[in-house]
């Protein structure tokens, strides 16, 4: 039924890619008797996902939609209902926790809520050390503590702060510690889950450039999640905008922001806020944001889609990706290149 | 008690500070601001991580953390009471009610083990005397006022079943229960999609021309700032160093740190995946702030007298106020 998405090309063919995943589906159990028909809710379904080394991938789209379930389940931090997950050659889908520590290493998530993903109890220092110690990556205690020191003042943390606890912490600086720890294990993919939503664009600004170093320094590749979307088009080679568990576009950054094809993509470049005080108001979305709980029958952007013209399958099967142009895929049935 | 001043802002800070305890002793992360927001009024807050916006917003509230921080002088004057001689009895039947606040970090804000339409409902109970089931049947109309899709279900969830951005509205829903005459919000919007920003925006806009609400909004998102705010604060290591309408500050702002930031949004065009550009340096931490100009450290347009003499917060234009020695003229100066 659903048009299967080529692979991004934005590798040559020889080279392997670093990370693929097909079809990856998570669904989480819900309570029984909250829903008539409950059992599970699909925040992520049948979701393709290229990654080469050095690479950076946007992934954009609304609150709930899954981009945090999506970027879990590729680390295996959450688990898969069904799909298959290749790293560096190797099928990780359902290696269990031994075989998975050393991989584990090369593979590290930015958490959304810095607050929620800190210990309590350890100190900034001991927090960026922690995992050092966990994969044995510092000969002495001393050399721990100058790699400590190192990656508090590359994400732009005094030194003065490392005997803080998280909760004596401004909101950004949490972040930061997370970006410190996830970066301490030297990487080569890393899930970046809003990673700057809590720093001021100054800060911001360190943080991204930092992150373009790694990637252009030492090829590291990285899915980034954002809500922002200026700072998504500023970084990302690639993006994919998710919707309610599906991806509805994908392309090269420029296409993406100059010609989006989808109906969701043009909306939510049109409800970025601009930066001219008192610019006019755009017109918004109306209709109702859909329920993962609840999925619509049919395209799950349907009951909030302005297209006036569209076909009857709008309403009884969702659209799959479709290739648009180069490098550009979209799920749209009202879509002139959609094949009928 | 309960008559409220119609004439006058809403509310005064002046010379407001607050004090963390740290290793070193106790350090000021917030060094006498002093600001005002009218009746109605929007008023944008922002500034360099760490630079005291959330502490600021704690002390308004009283709900800077016990025994490590607390107010170390300054007056806070709302609605014509003076807050900070204000019984804890006093000031908890006005939090929630009369001034409300969403929390940079919704997870902490929420009971984890309450699901989250009780959260809200307590909050309706607790100020406004409703019934059990009026209360829920309000506390469900909020979820959708605030865009949470399937809010008869949702009310039901716990917050760890809650999307990211989710738990965020349910916050917001929280704060604006009691149709506050003030709100403070602390990065209300940056855990939401665009879209879904855009209707929150809307939801505050209606909310102030039906019940004249005012707003103090921290947040570091500028096109946020742009659309939404009527005047903005920029504060920088526990300081206000330049306030303006929101117009003079995008187009003139006169602190070097003001224009400094105004640089570092990545901007179409401006040359993509090149770096952006910085302002070289860290915030000094709250233990070891400069004696002179807080920002010399990093400033371009650094001179022998920034380093000795602090510089104050002095008028410049109409309603515009810069804390520097040497301001900014023009864009290219
Ligand atoms: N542990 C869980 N149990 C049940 N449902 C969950 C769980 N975690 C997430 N969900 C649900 O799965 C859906 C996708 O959530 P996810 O956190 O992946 O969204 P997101 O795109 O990251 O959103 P945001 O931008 O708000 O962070 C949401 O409907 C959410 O409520
Ligand atoms: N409990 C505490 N003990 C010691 N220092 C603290 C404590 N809480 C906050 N601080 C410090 O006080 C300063 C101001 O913190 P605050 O949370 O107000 O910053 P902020 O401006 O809200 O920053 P952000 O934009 O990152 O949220 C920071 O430098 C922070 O490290
Ligand atoms: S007072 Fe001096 S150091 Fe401070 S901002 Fe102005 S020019 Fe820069
Ligand atoms: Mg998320
Ligand atoms: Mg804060």
């Amino acid at each position: 039924m659903s048009t299967k998405p080529q692979n991004a090309k934005t590798q040559n063919a020889e080279t392997p890619p670093l990370l693929k995943a097909e079809s990856i589906t998570v669904e989480y159990p819900v309570g029984a008797g909250l829903f008539g028909h409950g059992g599970s809710l699909r925040a992520v379904v049948d979701v393709d996902l290229t990654l080469a080394a050095g690479e950076c991938h946007g992934l954009v789209g609304e609150s709930g939609c899954g981009k945090s379930s999506l970027g879990r389940a590729l680390l295996r931090l959450t688990d898969v209902t069904a799909g298959r997950i290749e790293f560096e050659g190797r099928d990780i889908t359902h290696l269990s926790t031994r075989p998975l520590r050393p991989i584990r290493r090369r593979m590290q998530m930015i958490f959304q809520d810095p607050q929620a993903s800190l210990n309590p109890r350890f100190t900034v220092a001991q927090a960026v050390a922690e995992p050092l110690i966990i994969h044995r990556l510092a000969p002495n205690r001393a050399a721990r503590s100058r790699r400590v020191l190192e990656l508090l003042k590359d994400v732009g943390l005094d030194e003065d702060l490392a005997g803080r606890f998280p909760h004596e912490l401004s909101g950004g600086q949490r972040q930061r510690v997370g970006v410190a720890r996830a970066l301490a294990v030297d990487p080569s993919f890393i899930v970046a889950d809003e990673p700057v939503s809590a720093l001021d664009v100054s800060v911001q600004a360190q943080l991204l450039n930092l992150l373009e170093d790694l990637r252009s320094n030492r090829n590291l590749a990285f899915l980034f999640i954002s809500h922002d979307l200026r700072v998504v088009r500023h970084l990302c080679d690639r993006v994919s905008v998710m919707y309610l568990g599906r991806i509805v576009e994908r392309a090269d950054t420029a296409t993406l922001f100059e010609a989006p094809q989808h109906p969701y993509t043009q909306a939510l470049l049109r409800a970025l806020p601009s930066l001219e005080p008192g610019a006019p108001a755009t017109d918004r979305l109306t209709g109702e944001v859909p329920s993962p709980l609840d999925p619509p029958r049919g395209c799950p952007f349907h009951p909030r889609c302005p297209v006036t013209e569209r076909p009857e399958t709008c309403f009884d099967t969702p659209p799959g990706l479709t290739t648009c142009g180069k490098n550009h895929q979209v799920a749209c049935y009202a879509h002139p290149q959609y094949p009928s | 008690m309960g008559d409220h001043e119609t004439s006058g802002p809403l509310l005064e800070v002046e010379d407001l500070s607050c004090e963390f305890l740290t290793e070193a002793g106790p350090a000021r992360a917030v060094d006498e601001v002093s600001f005002t927001v009218a009746r109605g009024e929007t008023v944008g807050l922002v500034g360099e991580s760490g630079c005291g916006k959330s502490a600021t917003a704690l002390a308004l509230m009283g709900l800077l953390p016990h025994r490590a921080g607390r107010v170390a002088g300054g007056a806070i004057r709302f609605d014509g009471e003076e807050m900070l001689r204000l019984s804890e009895k006093r000031r908890r039947d006005l939090r929630g009610n009369r001034l409300a606040m969403v929390f940079q970090e919704p997870m902490t804000a929420l009971n984890p083990v309450m699901v989250a339409g009780e959260q809200v409902a307590e909050v309706l109970r607790r100020h406004r005397d409703m019934s059990r089931k009026a209360a829920w049947e309000k506390t469900v109309s909020l979820f959708e006022d605030v865009g949470i899709p399937a809010p008869a279900q949702r009310v039901r969830d716990y917050p760890h079943q809650l999307s990211g951005g989710m738990r965020q509205r349910v916050v917001i829903a929280m704060a604006i229960a009691c149709e506050p005459a003030l709100l403070i919000a602390d990065e209300p919007t940056t855990a939401l999609d665009v879209t879904i920003q855009a209707q929150i925006l809307e939801l505050l806009r209606s909310l102030q021309l039906r019940t004249g609400l005012s707003i103090l909004l921290i947040t570091h998102d500028l096109g946020v700032v742009a659309q939404l705010c009527d005047r903005v604060l920029v504060m920088y290591a526990g300081q206000i160093v330049e306030t303006a309408p929101v117009g003079a500050l995008f187009e003139a702002p006169r602190h070097p740190y003001t224009v400094g930031l105004l640089r570092s949004m990545p901007r179409p065009g401006s040359g993509d995946r090149t770096r952006l550009p910085e302002i070289p340096g860290n915030v000094p931490p709250i233990t070891a702030r400069p004696t002179g100009c807080h920002f010399a450290d990093r400033c371009d347009r650094t001179k022998a007298r920034c380093q000795d003499h602090p510089p104050l917060l002095d008028a410049l234009g109409p309603d515009h106020h810069a804390r520097c020695h040497f301001p900014v003229t023009s864009p290219q100066d």
